[in-house]
C-alpha cells in the first residue's frame, strides 16, 4: 500500500513537472521540481481524484494548510494520514 | 483630422479552414463548412449538423499545461490572433495596445463538461481550473498574455453581434486614441450537447442545412471558430511600412427595443444608415454587403427589406450575401469569420456567395450572389449583425488607402 501511494504521487507530480518519476527525488520541493501553484492546484485534484480523498488545502494560504506540501516526501506522508483516516 | 484605422493583420481558424486564407479561398469556392456533427450524445438531439472543425487536435497546438488552461473557444482564438499578429510583423506590443474578443457563450464546453460530471455523474469534485477556463474574458486575457498587451482589453458579449460590437469598439479605441493597435474579432465553440439543446429549444435551427434567401430555407446553423484581426492607426502602420488590408472607415450600433427574438427593420434601417454615415459614404460607394443573413425567415426577410430601405434604387446594384450558408452561424464569433468576405471583395474583387441557393424568394429578390461567387470592383463594403435581444452593429470598410 505504501509503495503504491508513494509511486502514485510521484507520478503525479512528474506529469505536472514535466519530468519522468525516475527524475522525482523524495526530498525535492515542488519549487524545486518547477510546479508553480497552478501545478500544485492541479496537483491536488489528481490526488483527491485517484485516492477518493478530500485533501485540506486552500490555495490562498498554500504554506499554513494542515495538509504539508513543503516536500514529495510531507506530500506522500499526509496523503497516507488521509488514507488511514479514511480507513 | 480624426485617426484613421486600418487592417495589417488576419487570422482565422473556421469551419472553412485553419486560417483567413484557407477561410476566404473557400468562400470564394462557395464550400461548405457544414457535417454532421460528432460530439458525446449527439444521438440525443434533433438536430445534428453543424460548421464544426473537423481533425482539430489540441495537442498539436498547446501544451498539456496551456490545454488545462484553455477551453475550446479560447484555443480558436489564440490561434487566430497568432496568426494575425505573425502576418502583421509586429513584435511585443504594451500598453498602447489592446485586446477587444467577442463571444457569446465563452468557455460553454467546459460548462457542459463538468455540469454533466456533478449533475449527471453525481460528481463531488471538478478539476481546479473550470473557473479561469469557463469565463467569457478568457481568450482575451490569454492573448494578452501571449502578446505583451497591457492596454485596453476586455470582452463583450451581444450574442450574434458580440463579434462586430467587439470590433467596433476597438475601432473606436484607436480612433479615440487610447490605443494604436488593438488585437480583435471573436470567438466561439458551442458545439457540445447542452449547447445545442438549448437552441434546439428556440425551435430555429435546420435540421438539413442553411439555406439563406432560398425560399425553402428552414432555419439556421450552428457553425465554431474564430476570427481576430490586427487593427491599427493608419500612420502607425505606415510609419512601420506594413502590409494594410483595408480600411475600417465606419461603425453604427443600435437596439430594437423591441422584441427579445424577433428581428426589427427599424432598428437594422438605423445601424446600416448611421454606419455609412460614420464613414462618409454615400450608398452608392456600396458594392458589398456581407448579410447577417442566418436562414430563418424573420431574419432574411427583415433584413433584406432593411437594406431596401436604405438604398433604394442602388439595393439592385448592390450584392448582398450571406456566408453562413457555408461556415454557418458562429454566434459570438460569426462577425469576425465575416468581416473576411468583405476584405476579401476590397482585395481581390472576389464576392463570397450564398451557396444552397435553391428556390428565389420573391421577398429576397436582390442579388444575393447565389450558389457561385462573382467578380466585382467593390471600393466599400458593409458587414451587418443583428443580434437575438435586438442588438445590432454594423461596420464599414473601405480599400486601403
Amino acid at each position: 500500500m505504501a509503495d503504491f501511494v508513494s509511486e502514485k504521487i510521484v507520478s503525479i507530480i512528474a506529469e505536472q513537472a514535466m519530468l519522468q518519476p525516475h527524475e522525482v527525488e523524495k526530498d525535492a520541493t515542488l519549487e524545486s521540481l518547477g510546479v508553480d501553484s497552478l501545478g500544485l492546484v492541479e496537483a491536488v485534484f489528481a490526488i483527491e481524484e485517484t485516492f477518493d480523498i478530500q485533501v485540506p488545502f486552500n490555495a490562498n494560504e498554500p504554506g499554513s494548510n494542515a495538509f504539508d506540501i513543503s516536500s514529495v516526501q510531507s506530500i506522500i506522508k499526509a496523503v497516507e494520514k488521509l488514507l488511514a483516516e479514511a480507513g | 483630422m480624426p485617426r484613421r484605422v486600418v487592417i495589417t493583420g488576419m487570422g482565422a481558424v473556421s469551419p472553412l479552414g485553419m486560417s483567413a486564407t484557407e477561410t476566404m479561398n473557400a468562400m470564394a469556392a462557395g464550400r461548405s463548412g457544414i457535417s454532421r456533427l460528432e460530439f458525446r450524445d449527439v444521438e440525443r438531439l434533433q438536430i445534428r449538423i453543424g460548421g464544426q472543425i473537423k481533425g482539430y487536435d489540441e495537442s498539436h497546438h498547446f501544451t498539456r499545461q496551456e490545454i488545462a488552461l484553455c477551453d475550446r473557444f479560447t484555443q480558436f482564438a489564440i490561434l487566430a490572433a497568432r496568426e494575425a499578429v505573425l502576418q502583421s510583423g509586429l513584435g511585443p506590443m504594451g500598453q498602447r495596445s489592446g485586446v477587444v474578443l467577442g463571444t457569446s457563450g465563452g468557455g460553454l464546453q467546459t460548462q457542459d463538461e463538468n455540469f454533466r460530471k456533478v449533475y449527471e455523474e453525481g460528481k463531488n469534485r471538478v478539476h481546479p481550473f473550470v473557473v479561469p477556463r469557463l469565463m467569457n474574458n478568457s481568450a482575451a486575457s490569454h492573448i494578452s498574455m501571449i502578446h505583451g498587451i497591457t492596454g485596453p482589453s476586455y470582452t463583450v458579449s451581444t450574442a450574434c453581434a458580440s463579434s462586430n460590437h467587439a470590433m467596433g469598439q476597438a475601432f473606436h479605441l484607436i480612433r479615440g486614441g487610447m490605443s494604436d493597435v488593438m488585437l480583435t474579432g471573436g470567438s466561439e465553440s458551442m458545439l457540445c450537447f447542452g449547447g445545442i439543446k438549448a437552441w434546439e429549444g428556440l425551435r430555429v435551427m435546420s435540421k438539413d442545412g442553411c439555406r439563406p434567401f432560398s425560399k425553402n430555407r428552414n432555419g439556421m446553423v450552428q457553425g465554431e471558430g474564430a476570427a481576430v484581426f490586427v487593427f491599427e492607426e493608419l500612420e502607425h502602420a505606415r510609419a512601420r511600412g506594413a502590409d494594410i488590408f483595408a480600411e475600417v472607415s465606419g461603425f453604427a450600433m443600435s437596439a430594437d427595443a423591441s422584441d427579445i427574438v424577433m428581428p426589427n427593420t427599424d432598428g437594422a434601417v438605423q445601424a446600416i444608415s448611421a454606419a455609412l454615415d460614420d464613414a462618409g459614404l454615400n450608398p452608392e460607394d456600396i458594392g458589398y454587403i456581407n448579410a447577417h443573413g442566418t436562414g430563418t425567415t424573420a431574419n432574411d426577410r427583415s433584413e433584406i427589406n432593411a437594406v431596401k430601405r436604405v438604398f433604394g434604387k442602388h439595393a439592385a446594384a448592390l450584392r448582398i450575401s450571406s456566408t453562413k450558408s457555408m461556415h454557418a452561424h458562429l454566434i459570438g464569433g460569426t462577425g469576425a469569420v465575416e468581416l473576411l468576405a468583405c476584405i476579401m471583395a476590397l482585395r481581390e474583387g472576389i464576392i463570397a456567395p450564398t451557396i444552397n441557393y435553391e428556390e428565389p424568394d420573391p421577398d429576397c429578390d436582390l442579388n444575393v450572389v447565389p450558389n457561385e461567387a462573382q467578380q466585382a470592383e467593390v471600393k466599400a463594403t458593409l458587414s451587418n449583425a443583428f443580434a437575438f435581444g435586438g442588438l445590432n452593429a454594423v461596420m464599414a470598410l473601405r480599400k486601403a488607402p
